[in-house]
């Protein structure tokens, strides 16, 4: 048994699933309480990476990068829910679907524009890119600085939706939308905070990505698919859901690729276990969606009753 | 007479409250058999249930001495059930025609026919019109469902249910919502099927349940605490106890 | 409470179809007298989608089910042609044959567990699935994986030479007009109108006594076939076959193109593809940021005109 085979696959799945989860987190809320299906979600996380990438040029530092970063992707997110977004919410999901297919354009050719077609780097400052060493395991640093920041923005997501009185609201506003405001609650208001801050988590994963993996034109397109899995396997307005979801999502994409090749072994000829595995281990999160839609639709974590 | 609709014990639990609480009633051949009872009593629960919608938690529903207590709505429609909705239930967008010639479908072979038009199998349409007549809907066939009243939504309901040619008819409230004119234009419907179908009739209003039923069970809080005709149920203690409250001491 | 999906009858005047219908017949005639032959290969191409389209119509516009994952079938009906191709087996009713076929055994079974699912959670598992065929085919590394097969000949029919991009025209232009009237008589028949009324009110459809879920299932199947034969055809006009077909953008398209038409219209998927393409077409020459104008557009459809070409002319009837 290769333990260290083991915990370092272990340990990028916790990566990927922690970016997932802060993507998906935004996803989840917006979907939960505004009803609102935003495929547009992976262009803010592309433009939050953009954001880093131009301030680092200008500031030098990676963290002032990042934290004026997210307030820049954050107030582009009260201005796209102001101009549009907030039109939408009334309409059938199939048009809410084609809308922001069509947002995902603009965003993307704008992007183009300003930055141009060739991606930027985001380049690491010294104390990130060094290398972590636990007994005979090395780890990349920068793994453990996307790992810890997930985390600690999971803990202040907890605090501000259990403890705060926005996060009541959000709370009423995720388990019944009339009710809410027919007490009164500005309903206005509370969606414009949610989707900019739901926006806003998604450029944080774009920015904490991009210095493994450059900050390009579309990069938000693909992942925002996996996001979408996340968000139903974890149950649609459940940011607990979304946490736990995008975990065992990440480990079993990670541990997938490592060991399906393997196990399959077990069972096949190897000729048939080296196509079919690499197939098999990238649709597995696609097969794991299907059976929650099947036997749990409303998600392993779904939200209160509404 | 045969009973037709044998219905014993019958539950429906929701979360922490029954809404139906061993509910057992039966519905002769050919009579006009209405459920009343206060609201919230049950009533369009147990007639989701006895339609195949829910499924029961507990008891039995047999229908011409089968137990169908575990089919669903399909399979009970095709042995002859029909039901009819308390709240306006059509295809609102196609017309009224074209709603009722439906109905005949189902009951009228397979559907899994590709090319020819409906529009040309006369003796569909011929039946979905007879059954608009029935309700008086007949000059009024090629509306579209969204656009006619609320009375004539009502008529619409019956005539659907008409058109399935069935054995037994459940009408949920068919009178629901209705002015007294357009009350007295469904108890003449109503009276028309008399002797002919066998009815289920859940209903509010008592001057149309007095003057229709052959026989009225009482449903309160999901029980049925009587079973008779006009004047035992008028005379029962308990029934003037759960309607007016014990004020009636 | 949402604004439900505009569904409108047909508001196309008749007079549409047989203009263009007749366009498409002498089309090819007067482009050979002008020698433009890029107007050959763009009209062809618009009619494969307006294929595909009328397919996906069948179970969107008049079964209410939002597939997000329909391109599944181009990968399928091209990869139909390809591999037998691969191996040097250019039968076209080979080809046809596995096309047809596997569509349908993919679409009954995805279906079969689809269609389970309603809302967003339909439109999610379909997408699931097509993203699933990206992933087979990917691995399918003797068959270009991703980067794709070239096909050096199109499919061998007796007496139909599709070497001949004309032919090739005219077969397109004769399975879109099959498919039109198939759609057509499809729609206004028994389990036309089971599919309609399901999707207008499942539950009283249920309640009268058809089993709609076996209905449903039907009609996805029958739609999958039609868009993997719109693969075929891609895969011969285009002589080259790739995963990046099932792309979650193409099923988009196909949406779009759907709506853009007119949701519930028989005309709007060929309406809806010739905008389309053409609108791409012509922004494109304008500039190469013509995905910018071409979102811009989308928007505003979603905003302003949900109920599409065939909705303006609903308006401009009344």
């Amino acid at each position: 048994m290769d333990w260290a085979l083991l915990i370092t696959q272990l340990v990028n799945g916790l990566q990927y699933g922690i970016l997932l989860f802060l993507l998906a987190a935004g996803l989840t809320l917006v979907f939960g309480i505004m009803d609102f299906i935003n495929l547009a979600h992976g262009s803010f996380y592309m433009v939050g990476a953009y954001f880093c990438a131009t301030l680092i040029q200008i500031t030098g530092s990676f963290l002032l990068s990042v934290v004026a970063a997210f307030g820049g992707v954050f107030i582009l997110g009260l201005l796209v829910e102001y101009l549009l977004i907030r039109r939408l919410y009334s309409f059938d999901h199939l048009y809410q679907v084609l809308a922001t297919v069509g947002l995902i354009l603009i965003f993307d050719t704008l992007v183009q524009l300003i930055w141009g077609v060739t991606g930027k780097s985001i380049p690491l400052p010294e104390i990130l890119s060094g290398q972590y060493q636990i007994g005979s395991l090395v780890f990349a640093s920068y793994r453990l600085v996307i790992i810890s920041t997930g985390l600690l923005v999971a803990v202040g997501l907890y605090i501000l939706i259990a403890r705060t009185r926005l996060g009541m609201l959000i709370r009423a506003g995720a388990s019944n939308r009339t009710m809410a405001s027919a007490l009164g609650v500005n309903i206005n208001r509370l969606y414009w905070i949610v989707f900019a801050l739901g926006v806003a988590l998604a450029g944080l994963a774009g920015m904490l990505v991009a210095p493994i993996s450059q900050a390009s034109v579309g990069m938000g397109n693909q992942i925002i698919i996996v996001a979408l899995v996340v968000v139903i396997v974890g149950g649609i307005g459940s940011v607990q859901g979304a946490f736990y979801a995008a975990l065992i999502i990440g480990m079993i994409d990670s541990l997938g690729r490592s060991y399906l090749e393997d196990f399959m072994y077990l069972l096949m000829p190897a000729q048939n276990a080296e196509t079919a595995a690499p197939a098999i281990s990238a649709m597995l999160i696609y097969i794991v969606m299907a059976v929650v839609l099947v036997f749990r639709p409303e998600g392993l974590f779904p939200p209160k009753t509404r | 007479m045969s009973a037709m609709l044998e219905v014993s014990d019958l539950v429906k639990k929701f979360g922490g409250i029954t809404a139906v609480d061993h509910a057992s009633l039966e519905v002769r051949e050919h009579e006009i058999h209405a459920v009343i009872g206060p609201n919230g009593a049950g009533k369009t629960t147990l007639v989701s249930q006895l339609a195949g919608e829910l499924r029961a938690d507990g008891g039995r529903t047999r229908f011409r001495g089968e137990d169908i207590t575990s089919l669903r709505p399909a399979q009970r429609a095709h042995r002859g059930l029909a039901r009819s909705f308390q709240i306006t239930n059509v295809m609102l967008p196609m017309t009224l025609l074209e709603n009722v010639a439906l109905a005949v479908q189902a009951q009228s072979g397979h559907s899994f026919r590709f090319w020819q038009p409906v529009s040309r199998e006369t003796e569909t349409l011929d039946k979905a019109m007879e059954a608009l007549k029935v309700v008086g809907l007949d000059d009024r066939a090629d509306r579209v469902a969204s656009e006619v009243s609320h009375g004539e939504h009502r008529q619409l309901e019956v005539a659907m249910a008409l058109a399935m040619e069935p054995v037994m008819l459940l009408l949920d409230e068919p009178m629901a919502g209705m002015g007294p004119e357009e009350t007295t234009t469904m108890v003449g419907i109503l009276e028309k099927l008399k002797g002919d179908k066998t009815i289920l009739l859940v209903e509010h209003d008592m001057d149309a349940v007095f003057s229709l039923a052959d026989r009225i069970s009482v449903l309160v809080y999901g029980q049925v605490i009587a079973t008779g005709n006009r004047e035992e149920i008028q005379g029962n203690r308990d029934v003037q106890v759960a309607y007016l409250g014990d004020m009636v001491e | 409470m949402k604004t439900p999906r505009r569904y409108l009858p047909d508001s196309l005047p008749g007079w549409i179809l047989w203009g263009l219908l007749l366009l498409l017949a002498v089309g090819p005639v007067i482009i050979f007298f002008t020698g433009q032959l890029f107007y050959l290969d763009l009209v062809s191409r618009i009619m494969i989608l307006a294929t595909a389209a009328v397919g996906l119509n069948l179970i969107v516009g008049y079964g209410g089910m939002v597939s997000f994952g329909h391109a599944a079938y181009f990968v399928i009906g091209a990869y139909s042609v390809g591999i037998p191709a691969y191996y040097g087996f250019y039968n076209g009713f080979l080809h046809l044959g596995l096309a047809v076929g596997f569509s349908a055994l993919f679409a009954v079974l995805t279906g079969a567990v689809s269609l389970r699912t309603r809302g967003i959670y339909f439109i999610m598992i379909t997408l699931a699935f097509a993203q699933m065929m990206y992933f087979t085919f990917v691995s399918l590394e003797e068959y270009g994986g991703d980067d794709g097969l070239v096909i050096l000949q199109r499919s061998r029919f007796p007496g139909i030479d599709l070497e001949n991009d004309v032919i090739l025209y005219y077969a397109i232009f004769a399975v879109l007009v099959l498919a039109l009237i198939f759609a057509y008589r499809l729609v206004w028949s028994r389990f036309g109108r089971v599919i309609v009324g399901a999707m207008h009110n499942d539950r009283r459809m249920q309640s009268l006594g058809f089993d709609t879920f076996r209905y449903r299932l039907t009609c996805y199947v029958i739609s999958g076939v039609i868009c993997g034969i719109a693969g075929f055809f891609l895969a011969n006009f285009s002589n080259f076959i790739s995963p990046e077909m099932t792309d979650w953008s193409h099923s988009a398209e196909l949406l779009l193109i759907l709506i853009l038409g007119g949701l519930g219209s028989m005309l709007g998927p060929v309406i809806g593809s010739f905008f389309f393409v053409l609108v791409e077409e012509w922004l494109s020459t304008f500039t190469v940021y013509w995905q910018l104008y071409f979102g811009a557009m989308l928007v505003a459809v979603v905003l302003f005109g949900r109920g599409g070409i065939n909705g303006l002319f609903e308006r401009w009837r009344k």
